[in-house]
């Protein structure tokens, strides 16, 4: 450390406190969130005809136009994503318990929207912890749906305790084999991962729409949707309607703190972390490369077979065809920005759900195109790719590996 | 006449260490000098300031008497500066030729390369100096001590005066080594100098005309071979004295351990690499296994350690047949294996130190109850290892990738000699570490061997080979051509051993059943 160069000039505390942050990813990863939010920010500015109209009329009414645009923009996002604070202000003074639900809706919206990227999520991180980069997050989503579904609707005359967790373990076994399958082919056969799970993701498709339009198709619709699932299978929603808040949250949740336990506190999760690090040496040290690779596979697609589960039981009741949700390839996104710590992803899969719900609200009282959110995040994770841009746009100091490897001298110093 | 190089209070500061202290050094025309340290001394830091790799914070070069910038090597090369990296950088599907003219293209007129005429300057150039290179020769084909010559000649055809080899010795076999001396006392004859870097005394006192030794970035004396010894050296390199020779009671052999028995193991092209070998290792002694790397001995060990399935032969390990099982068997009866790649296959470096020293025994009592990790255990584990093996860490969970290269394999060490083992299999042990580390590991081994431990130690090192061994096997091309007693064989019969050529032996030295096998 260079604590001895500094210790003769006095240092404001905002310099030390800066210099402590900096050497934390922590600080990387929330100054990316904020860069992306700018970058968001310049691009609703660029895309808006009235920001030109009125940098035509003179510059300071174009900076005051665009600087509205993107408060309108961003307060718009937020009313969506959490909802009016001084509705929620007024609400709870008034102590009427329908007034304060409707206050709180947005905010239990967006948890809904959040459940399933926390599954994907920590599906996600999961297999980056094992090596393994699963692409298929998308398809094992959507066998998991249907499979859900199915025991949804076909399982007559079970008590909800026992249809709940049956038609939830039948979406995650979906899922599973869904993973299972890139995991076999790339120990037996050596193909890659990434190519197999992109080809599961396009048969998951096809054979759910093909599902949907024959075999499984309720012929009392006109348009191809599966039966609505039964009564017994619905996993419990806290609230009256319209607020669709249920029991898939809490689940989440738990999993995610599930997959923590297990990857940090058993011998499973060793396993698992040192394949993932160096296959080379978990095999000197007796692993079976083989076992925990497929292992960790299907893990990860049961775990995404119960996002799909869990929006099938607790939010749609039935699948129609319009399929891609997305969820499988934002769930890389926000597994990256959470470093792949399954309880990292809590917090990046509240970030992304609260973003996707608030964006409708955008979308009407602003005008700017949900995509916009897409946009920012592909740029926060950009930023989070790239560090270097982010330490060189707010001036971080480089943390330095030869810092720590030169001698131990420097490491009693630090504390 | 001024030194044709003089370094003048070169100071490089990185952060956290100062790499090099205010270094003075000369180099006089038509001279050796060695400049001799342990990893991690500055040596290579000084180096690739000269080649204008890194910028100096303070000091002066001096070419010739003339104070000279060099910011890039394109600078270096224009003021003869050339350098012999240790891991070569040649294209191995290009001619002799199209290596050495790269970056240096003879042309014809309209751009066209002018092959011929840059052969016959590499045929000028090998001809002088006796190099023995063909330019028409593809660089693929050719071993490594003529790949060492071809980047030689790349320097000589570029006109350095000034070259820089950079452990040169490291991948070369004994008769390689002593040819290169003889390469090198030829460039100095026609007026060359020569800046020779190396950990190795021997060659110190062999081919140098003056020795630098540099220790923590600082030159701590000059001598010349005459003057010193390996002894003297050793203790200026470390800073204290250094036992060179290991200590080692007579072996006492207490019955077989592990008995190889016509091994034959091939690589994943289905060739043979390890070619009908067979051997016995009794408790209590070490079985040194030599040979120039790559004639099989990676796949032999390998082979033992389960972690490659042997195309046909027997093992058996104490009684037990052990020659298709996986290495967590292998281990559970008794065997270490310190791997040849410490980073590669011994350690999970991103990983910290308390849960690398519990690898391979982490499934089991008092690490784990079932499944679940025993965090306080591991880690009173690592605390006790840190403290008996000596590691040099900051913390039991500090990443295992920021210790230096010998305690990390300290750490391997610790590991593996912690549970009760009765065969250690060491392969390349000490590479690439310091006289400090090297003199504990060589003690620990030899303390397994005093305890009844049998010990399988493959090694390109003819010293370490010849100090721990008590029989050596060498192997060349996958077979094992003779194992001699290791006390009655001289470093030249290994050396051309290793070099597949068997002296004419004296009975009481080889066993000559094998050998004679080998030529029919």
């Amino acid at each position: 450390m260079t604590t001895t160069k500094t210790s003769g000039e006095k240092r404001s505390f905002l310099s030390i406190f800066y210099e402590e942050l900096s050497n934390n990813s922590l600080t990387i990863i929330i100054l990316s969130i904020l860069s992306g939010f700018i970058m968001g920010g310049i691009l609703v500015v660029l895309t808006d005809p009235e920001v030109y109209k009125a940098f035509g009329t003179s510059i300071g009414s174009g900076l005051s136009t665009s600087w509205k645009l993107v408060a309108n923009t961003y307060s718009s996002l937020f009313l969506g994503a959490i909802g009016d604070p001084a509705k929620i202000g007024a609400a709870l003074k008034s102590g009427d318990s329908a007034l304060i639900l409707k206050a709180f809706t947005p905010i239990l919206e967006s948890l809904v929207v959040t459940t399933p990227y926390l599954f994907t999520g920590v599906a996600v991180a999961l297999g980056f912890k094992a090596g393994l980069f699963n692409i298929g997050a998308e398809g094992q989503v959507l066998v998991g749906t249907i499979a859900a579904g199915w025991a949804g609707w076909t399982f007559t005359g079970l008590s909800p305790w026992v249809h709940v967790p049956l038609a939830m373990l039948i979406g995650a076994a979906a899922g599973a084999i869904w993973g299972f399958v890139p995991g076999w082919l790339k120990v037996k056969t050596g193909a890659h991962e990434v190519i197999t799970t992109i080809m599961m993701n396009y048969i998951a498709y096809y054979l759910i729409y093909y599902l949907i339009a024959a075999p499984l198709r309720d012929t009392t619709q006109t348009t191809p949707k599966t039966p609505m699932i039964l009564q017994s299978a619905h996993l419990y929603r806290f609230f009256p309607d319209p607020i669709r808040f249920h029991l898939g949250f809490f689940i989440a949740i738990a999993v995610a703190f599930i997959v923590w336990f297990i990857l940090f506190k058993t011998t499973w999760g060793y396993e698992i972390r040192s394949v993932g690090l160096n296959p080379n040496a978990s095999k000197y040290a007796g692993m079976s490369i083989t076992t925990i690779t497929v292992a960790a596979m299907s893990l990860s697609g049961g775990i995404a077979g119960l996002a799909g589960a869990s929006e099938i039981l607790g939010v749609t009741w039935r699948q129609s065809q319009a399929l891609s949700t997305g969820y499988g390839f934002d769930s890389i996104a926000l597994a990256l920005l959470a470093q792949n710590h399954p309880l990292g992803v809590i917090l990046t899969a509240l970030l992304f759900g609260f973003l996707k719900s608030g964006s409708r609200v955008m979308q009407v009282r602003a005008g700017v195109p949900i995509y916009i959110i897409n946009i920012l995040q592909a740029f926060i994770i950009l930023f989070i790719a790239a560090p270097a841009i982010v330490r060189t746009i707010y001036r971080l100091k480089q943390p330095s590996v030869k810092e720590v490897s030169t001698s131990t001298v420097s490491f009693s110093e630090r504390k | 006449m001024p030194p044709i190089l003089e370094l003048k209070g070169i100071t490089k500061q990185f952060p956290g260490v100062l790499a090099n202290d205010h270094i003075n050094i000369q180099l006089n025309k038509g001279e050796v000098l060695a400049l001799l340290g342990e990893n991690g001394a500055g040596k290579t830091t000084l180096m690739n300031i000269l080649y204008g790799l890194y910028k100096p914070d303070e000091g002066e070069i001096f070419i010739n008497g003339q104070k000279t910038e060099i910011n890039s090597p394109i600078d270096a090369i224009r003021s003869g500066i050339g350098m012999v990296h240790q891991h070569f950088m040649l294209i191995p599907v290009f001619t002799v030729t199209e290596n050495v003219m790269l970056g240096e293209e003879y042309t014809h007129p309209g751009g066209f390369l002018d092959r011929k005429r840059a052969a016959a300057k590499i045929r000028e150039i090998s001809d002088l100096y006796k190099l023995n290179v063909n330019p028409d020769d593809m660089v693929e084909d050719l071993p490594v001590g003529l790949q060492q010559r071809v980047e030689i000649i790349k320097l000589l055809f570029r006109n350095a005066d000034i070259l820089i080899m950079d452990e040169p010795t490291a991948v070369l076999t004994p008769q390689e080594v002593d040819e290169l001396f003889s390469i090198l006392k030829k460039l100095v004859d026609q007026g060359k100098s020569i800046i020779f870097i190396t950990h190795k005394l021997r060659e110190v006192m062999e081919c140098s005309d003056r020795i630098e030794v540099i220790r923590l970035g600082k030159v701590v004396g000059a001598t010349t071979p005459a003057e010193a010894s390996p002894e003297k050296l050793a203790s200026m390199m470390v800073g204290r004295s250094v036992e060179l020779k290991t200590a080692k009671k007579p072996c006492d052999l207490r019955g077989s351990v592990l008995n190889v028995e016509n091994l034959t193991v091939k690589d994943s092209h289905n060739h043979v690499m390890v070619d009908n070998v067979s051997f016995d290792l009794q408790a209590g002694e070490i079985l040194g296994i030599a040979g120039v790397q790559g004639n099989g001995q990676t796949e032999l060990v390998q082979a033992i350690t389960g972690l490659k399935t042997s195309a046909s032969g027997k093992i058996t390990l104490l009684g037990e047949n052990v020659t298709k099982k996986n290495p967590r068997k292998i281990t559970e009866l008794g065997s270490a294996h310190i791997p040849e790649d410490r980073q590669k296959d011994g350690l999970v470096l991103a990983q910290p130190v308390a849960e690398n020293l519990v690898l391979n025994t982490y499934y089991r009592p008092p690490f784990a109850k079932g499944i679940i990790l025993q965090k306080k255990n591991i880690l009173a584990n690592a605390n006790e290892l840190i403290k008996k093996f000596d590691i040099r860490t900051p913390s039991n969970s500090t990443l295992v990738h920021y210790l230096s290269g010998g305690n990390q394999q300290k750490v391997i060490i610790a590991r593996e000699f912690s549970r009760p083992i009765k065969l250690l299999v060491a392969s390349q042990p000490t590479r690439g570490l310091d006289v400090g580390s090297i003199e504990y590991i060589h003690n620990r081994i030899v303390e397994k061997r005093d305890q009844g431990c049998a010990v399988l130690l493959v090694s390109t090192e003819l010293d370490e080979i010849m100090q721990l061994s008590d029989r050596i096997a060498v192997m060349f091309r996958g077979k094992i051509l003779t194992t001699v007693n290791a006390k009655e064989v001289s470093k030249e019969e290994l050396g051309l051993l290793m070099a597949g050529v068997i002296p004419t032996l004296k009975k009481k030295k080889v066993d000559t059943t094998q050998v004679q096998e080998l030529i029919t």
